[in-house]
């Protein structure tokens, strides 16, 4: 009985999600800007080989499996624009600088010996950005628990999506550096403040998905809630919710990237308490230390990537796990 | 052949006393001004299994958001003497997230049944529509066909006595339009619902149906309600039949009257 349909109609239609596009367009930038930290790594692996950078490693393995494929297949041209890149660094350093200047791009293999392979250098770094790290996180997992409150809340009557989501893009076109005085003010300037940039910077693209991913439950599937006499509640966690979680995720990975940014930027101008990543970059500049800069830059980008890596893998498994999105 | 399907045919005589499903005198005028509907006056009961067809835009599918209840008619009544009203859409509308199984299974859980219950309903009614063995799979994983077996067994779980179709075979390829079809004749033969069935196609109307309804075009009315002597089951062969011709031919005349 059904044998007969199967064959027939198998191939012919598979219904585009109309929330897929919103996170497709991002997938092959995560595969591209994935490879971009691997000579990074080499490099890292390479210049350590008693290991006092490893901490750095495992964050490595965080990298989907087909990443790494995709890093293995295209090693060549990468290693081979990363030597490019070495080649010019040199050459801006020995024949644009003038010696007297110099101190402005060091040579690489004197970022690597004084500051990369110099352990005392090193560590306060990575204990400034594990601190960044956790502002981040905190910031993230604060922006994501208002930001799908707050749209959930929207969702619910259409007088409460009128009134606040304004105030939402209000808060995110506030220059941030605007805010700062007043939240160092109010907060101090340690910890709680840094948390609460990281907050604002990503909010907006968590509350904005979120409320997008709940609106994007198809008509019909609400007039199947409907005559079933669905309650509220049910229509919002048994419809809506799982209908949002794809753009959900989407905004998450966005929002991480964005915490990021925001906990390096906390760093910098609320300075009580142990440093952070930030913190110790101006520092750096402050004493025209070009090595230990130029370190650090490195690893608040590896982070950065990290973090994306990391979030880009979570948003592909769940959308394999639960929507057979690839 | 014809000693079973008699019997069949008597009991559906037997309980189409119940009248499950009237329309008096109902026209809908939606707020934009347009006049959808006027003058409709419609009665489907138990065992009864009435088609609507009509041209493009003459109020079919406002006709049965009238009758589920989703939208309120402009005058006129609706009357509908069941709670147990299934819907069958136009598209499966599957929730991509969830199962055969647990998308069958939804129906139990919004009307709070026990977990057991829910779960032996929804394999019931998934043997029926002929998709057992698929329960675990995601509508992703079926063809257009079983998804719109997975809705229809979805719409079996709630045991309607109203049964409403809007246009459901309307996206399949023809192959699988008329399994369907053979199918959706067959579980009427067993279950006996009120079914009010949209559709563009006579011969799904009059293949399905123990009655034909013909809509003039903007503003709808009925200008034709012609029965279908045929009983039930009915073989796939019986398209081929000089009388399912001849129906077939009165109802596109009825529809063609229209369009002096």
């Amino acid at each position: 009985m059904t044998a007969e349909t199967r064959p027939v109609s198998a191939p012919t239609q598979v219904v585009p999600d109309a929330v897929h596009p919103t996170v497709s367009p991002t997938v092959p930038v995560a595969v591209a800007s994935a490879q971009t930290p691997d000579p990074a790594t080499v490099e890292a692996e390479a210049a350590s080989p008693a290991g006092p950078t490893r901490p750095t490693r495992p964050t490595a393995s965080g990298m989907p499996w087909r990443v790494t494929k995709t890093i293995g297949a295209s090693a060549g041209p990468v290693l081979g624009a990363f030597a490019g890149a070495i080649a010019l660094w040199y050459a801006i350093t020995y024949l644009v600088l003038p010696e007297g200047r110099r101190f402005l791009l060091p040579p690489p293999h004197q970022v690597l010996t004084e500051s990369v392979l110099d352990w005392s250098k090193v560590q306060p770094m990575l204990e400034a950005l594990t601190l960044t790290a956790q502002v981040a996180m905190t910031g993230l997992a604060i922006a994501v628990v208002l930001g799908v409150g707050q749209a959930i809340l929207m969702s619910q009557a259409r007088w409460l999506e009128k009134s606040l989501y304004p105030y939402a893009v209000v808060l995110q076109t506030i220059p941030i550096l605007a805010l700062v005085p007043l939240i160092g003010l109010w907060f101090g300037f340690g910890f709680t403040s840094r948390v609460i940039v990281c907050v604002i910077i990503a909010l907006f693209p968590m509350i904005s998905n979120t409320l997008f991913g709940i609106q994007s439950a198809e008509p019909a599937a609400h007039d199947l809630f409907t005559l079933n006499k669905a309650t509220r509640a049910q229509r919002l966690w048994k419809l809506q919710m799982p209908a949002a979680v794809p753009s959900m995720f989407a905004g998450l990975k966005i929002s991480a990237g964005l915490a990021v940014i925001g906990a390096i930027v906390g760093d910098m101008f609320f300075r009580q308490g142990a440093p952070g990543i930030g913190s110790l970059l101006d520092v750096y500049r402050a004493r025209v230390e070009s090595e230990n800069l130029l370190t650090a830059i490195g690893l608040a980008s590896l982070f950065g990537v990290v973090v994306f890596a990391v979030f880009s893998a979570v948003d592909k498994a769940v959308m394999t796990r639960w929507y057979g999105k690839r | 052949m014809t000693a079973p399907t008699d019997v069949v045919h008597e009991r559906i005589q037997h309980i189409s006393q119940t009248r499950t499903l009237v329309l008096d005198d109902v026209s809908k005028t939606f707020p934009t001004g347009t006049v959808a509907l006027t003058g409709v006056n419609l009665t489907v009961a138990a065992g009864d299994f009435v088609s609507v067809v009509g041209p493009s835009g003459c109020g079919k599918s406002t006709l049965l958001r009238l009758a589920s209840g989703l939208d309120d008619a402009t005058t006129g009544t609706v009357e509908v003497n069941t709670d147990s009203t299934s819907y069958v859409f136009q598209d499966p509308t599957l929730l991509q997230w969830r199962t055969a199984q647990k998308n069958v299974e939804l129906i139990g859980e919004l009307r709070s049944r026990s977990k057991i219950e829910r779960r032996k309903a929804a394999q019931e009614a998934l043997e029926l529509v002929g998709l057992g063995g698929f329960e675990k799979q995601y509508p992703r994983q079926l063809s257009g066909g079983m998804r719109m077996r997975v809705s229809l067994a979805r719409a079996l779980v709630a045991e309607p006595d109203l049964f409403l179709f809007d246009e459901p075979f309307g996206a399949l390829d023809e192959i699988t339009r008329l399994n369907m079809q053979t199918e959706l004749q067959r579980l009427f033969a067993l279950k006996q619902f009120a079914g009010l069935f949209i559709t563009h196609s006579v011969s799904e109307a009059v293949y399905l149906s123990t009655r034909v309804i013909v809509m003039s075009g903007r503003p709808g009315t009925v200008v034709a309600d012609l029965p279908v002597p045929f009983s039930y089951p009915r073989p796939p062969e019986l398209r081929f039949d000089p009388a399912f011709a001849e129906l077939s031919g009165t109802v596109s005349a009825a529809l063609e009257g229209d369009h002096r």
